[in-house]
């Protein structure tokens, strides 16, 4: 299938790819074919970049650089008919690429760094105890918003829009600040994953050699939530005052958010299943319902929904109320606390999809996120498929440019990842670190 | 006759009494002391383990263990104390180290009893195991505590301790304290967690931890009975193997005293004495599952029912469970403990309800068993904290109306203190 055919049928179909805002992301099937995933790990996939990501600074020539070490990085392809590849392993930038470009995967997954060669593995195992095993892992996070539905009204299942992507904002604030500010880590990629949520890797030396006891450790530091009542996730807070990780995290993102955009945005007081959801945290009953009593009577007069969160705020502050003191609390953390998949990041050896790979469902690439502006991102104005291909049709023969991907919205993607990702990390990288 | 401690010699006054157990001691031990010193610090270990699942507070902790080590580990030659421990600590690793599960429960139980002895340890030998163990932390100075003494205050408050201006605090990698991580005890600032003293504990823990998890794996791997001379082989392995098999509680595989069990009576039985567990798996009317629990109770009880009908009738179910026939008195019954630890997938009716249960679900349940009013709102207190063996505890005690100070630990354990109460010494069951 050459690139003319791809877009020709792309043109018949008359996709309006611009169209803005709230469309849902799931409808967009037709953004997907494997005629055009072709082209796009033929012309567009950035597999040096993933290379020299990958090996860590052993790509090169110093005499301490461990030539086998990109060759013992476990890869997974699932193809076309849902066939499922583990443990492929690639020697160089160029063998990734012809594997790539020739099995032209719908997923590519990235797992950890074995002692041995993963393809190897097999020959290992009469050795003797434990030689396969894995060595070296990012730290990653998977934060999906299908785990925020008994909080957001929206939308529900894998759809996310502009009114419940405010969540995912505030999980890469909270995660990304204590990650660089408490763990002290530096070299951090958000990427979207294409539908649904967000991915995380860490990548500094320190934060690939860790046990799995201590990833845990980290999950678990990341972790509020006690168990679900009456349908809702509940933060649970005890003790005197807050740990200074939450303590940040409240003052300077959680109840801004809250208070600013999502009681609003998910309409949270004003429609009463809503509030009664909330109302139900309150410990004391006899507080709620005294407060559900005058929501109630006052349906009529123009109580604003801001007006009625400050009023539940200064009833529950008053100190009139015993062991109310952490109510206020519960309540913003429950709604906007970060909800990472925790499996995901306490096991070296589970897979994670790589940055770029295009989502089946919609089409859409898995594109860095800059989390310093991750409230501006747009996952309904993240590149298509069909958009990639159309731009890279529009831009005619240009010789003036190095690579495709500069005609298209993914050199936007590859100079982000490059200037604020892949350049810091090889200066950090000395052969073997 | 050599002790080998530790490669640092210890200094008369500040010597503690606390092995790291990082060798084996080179020492000739009677075959007696070998056996009863295992057994003491057996008891030790269960006396912990009882603690524990009664959900007893670290302060009440301490004391128990204490209390255990003073009655169980003494010695009336004062000299051959150390060795005491040494030689039942290194005779319990063989016991323990042969599966998983074992393996699990030693270090569970040898790390909690190192964690309160270690809190009992003064200051001054504390700093030593600490050097012992190679943990060359600089006590924070005077700039760097000013610079985070706010932040300090407000993590001790936040795990509700007085935070104590004169306390010392340690600058440590993050790695190295993920306990205290994982419960955000400690304040992180740039990969460093700032540990307090009493917090030291936890570190020097976590390594004990790790390395007998290390050494427990590799002591089983080496099949030590390759290792030793074959006389010390055959004269050691009944010993080793004997101690393994006794190592929860009283045995439940031999003849109870309510032996005069059959059949129809079960049903009865169920309704009065069987613990929420085993009512669960029982009631749940499908037929293998019966036969599940007629097979357990019958490996349990009824030696008199008649093992030959028994088996003639639930030879299926045997075969089915052990694989291979003639294995059953392999049917080692469950402990709360190992009931808890297993999650029962869906379709499973086993597992321990006060943990697996949904709060309704369980409540149902309870009420069906005559619990209500303020001890279901107990019972539901204890398992939202964990505490599921109290809670059953407290089940038992509800609906027996008679205390239980020993706890409940086991399904039978459960069965037999019910029946010894409902029923007058020497009355049959029907």
């Amino acid at each position: 299938m050459n690139k003319e055919e791809s877009i020709n049928e792309k043109d018949d179909m008359q996709i309006d790819v611009h169209a803005p805002g709230n469309q849902q992301l799931n409808k967009d099937s037709h953004e997907f074919s494997f005629d055009y995933l072709k082209v796009y790990y033929g012309k567009l996939f950035p597999y040096s970049d993933i290379f020299r990501w990958m090996s860590y600074g052993n790509d090169g020539k110093h005499p301490a650089c461990d030539e086998s070490y990109f060759s013992r990085r476990e890869f997974s392809f699932t193809l076309e008919n849902d066939v499922y590849l583990r443990f492929q392993s690639f020697k160089s930038a160029t063998d990734l690429e012809n594997s790539i470009k020739e099995k032209c995967p719908s997923k590519i997954d990235i797992g950890p760094v074995y002692s041995v060669d993963p393809s190897k593995r097999h020959a290992y195992v009469q050795a003797g105890n434990n030689v396969f095993t894995p060595v070296e892992r990012e730290l990653v996070f998977d934060i999906d918003i299908t785990e925020y539905d008994d909080i957001r009204y929206c939308c529900s299942g894998s759809d996310i829009c502009l009114n419940c992507w405010p969540l995912m904002a505030i999980a890469i604030k909270v995660i990304d600040t204590a990650l660089r500010d408490d763990f002290g880590f530096n070299h951090i990629l958000w990427v979207y994953s294409g539908r649904r949520g967000v991915h995380c890797w860490v990548c500094d030396g320190r934060a690939r050699r860790m046990s799995n006891e201590v990833r845990s450790s980290i999950t678990d530091y990341f972790h509020v939530y006690k168990g679900s009542e009456n349908g809702l996730k509940k933060a649970s807070l005890t003790g005197l005052a807050l740990h200074p990780f939450l303590a940040r995290a409240y003052t300077d993102v959680l109840l801004d958010y809250f208070e600013r955009t999502l009681i609003h945005n998910q309409k949270l007081f004003s429609v009463e299943d809503r509030y009664v959801k909330i109302l139900d945290i309150i410990p004391d009953k006899s507080v709620a319902s005294e407060i559900y009593e005058k929501w109630q009577g006052n349906k009529r007069s123009s109580t604003s929904e801001e007006g009625r969160w400050d009023q539940l705020k200064s009833m529950l502050q008053s100190g009139k109320h015993k062991g109310l003191r952490r109510c206020v609390e519960e309540i913003v953390f429950s709604y906007t606390f970060p909800r990472i998949d925790m499996e995901v990041s306490k096991h070296m050896n589970h897979l994670l999809k790589a940055p770029f790979c295009v989502h089946p469902k919609t089409g859409r690439v898995c594109v860095p996120i800059d989390p310093k502006h991750c409230d501006d991102f747009d996952p309904t104005f993240v590149p298509t498929l069909s958009l990639l291909l159309e731009e890279l049709n529009a831009g005619g023969v240009r010789m003036d440019v190095e690579n495709d991907w500069e005609r298209t919205s993914l050199d936007q993607s590859i100079r982000f990842f490059r200037s604020s990702f892949l350049q810091p990390l090889m200066k950090s990288c000395k052969p073997n670190n | 006759m050599e002790i080998f401690r530790s490669q640092k010699k210890p200094t008369a006054e500040a010597a503690s009494n606390l092995s790291l157990y990082r060798c084996a001691p080179s020492l000739e031990v009677r075959l007696d002391d070998f056996e009863l010193y295992a057994i003491d610090r057996l008891r030790v270990l269960k006396g912990i383990s009882n603690g524990l699942s009664r959900g007893k507070r670290p302060d009440e902790m301490e004391t128990l263990v204490k209390e255990l080590w003073r009655t169980n580990m003494r010695h009336p030659d004062v000299t051959q104390l150390i060795n005491k421990d040494l030689i039942s600590h290194f005779v319990l690793r063989l016991v323990y180290c042969r599966t998983d599960e074992l393996r699990k429960w030693f270090l569970s139980m040898e790390t909690t009893l190192f964690r309160y002895r270690f809190r009992l340890e003064s200051p001054e030998s504390q700093r030593m195991l600490m050097a012992e163990f190679q943990l060359p932390y600089k006590a924070l100075n005077y700039v760097e505590y000013e610079r985070v003494k706010d932040k300090l205050t407000q993590v001790s408050r936040s795990i509700s301790q007085s935070s104590n201006v004169d306390t010392i605090f340690f600058k440590v990698p993050f790695e190295e304290v993920p306990e205290l991580v994982a419960n955000r005890r400690v304040f992180l600032l740039k990969g460093n967690a700032y540990v307090a003293m009493n917090q030291v504990a936890s570190i020097v823990v976590s390594h004990f931890r790790s390395n007998l998890s290390k050494a427990l794996v590799l002591t089983n791997s080496r099949k030590w009975t390759s290792t030793i001379r074959e006389q010390e082989k055959d004269r050691l392995t009944p010993i080793v193997e004997a101690l393994g098999s006794s190592y929860l509680g009283p045995d439940y595989s031999q003849p109870m005293e309510f032996t005069d069990i059959s059949l129809k009576d079960i049903d009865q039985l169920a309704n009065t004495s069987f613990p929420l567990c085993m009512r669960h798996l029982f009631n749940r009317g499908v037929g293998l599952n019966l036969e599940n629990a007629l097979a357990f109770w019958r490996a349990e009880f009824s030696q008199k029912v008649g093992s030959e009908r028994f088996d003639k009738e639930y030879a299926y179910t045997v075969r089915h469970n052990y694989g291979k026939e003639g294995k059953r008195t392999d049917y080692t019954p469950y402990s709360c403990q190992k009931i808890i630890s297993v999650t029962p997938s869906v379709g499973d009716h086993h597992g321990c309800p006060y943990r697996h249960f949904s709060e309704e679900n369980l409540r149902a349940a309870l009420s069906k068993m005559g619990v209500g009013g303020r001890a279901m709102d107990d019972v539901m207190d204890k398992v939202r904290n964990r505490h599921y063996q109290l809670a059953c505890t407290m089940t038992f005690e509800t609906i027996h109306a008679a205390s239980c100070d020993s706890g409940i630990n086991h399904p039978n354990q459960y069965f037999i203190q019910s029946r010894k109460l409902l029923e007058p010494k020497g009355q049959s069951l029907s």
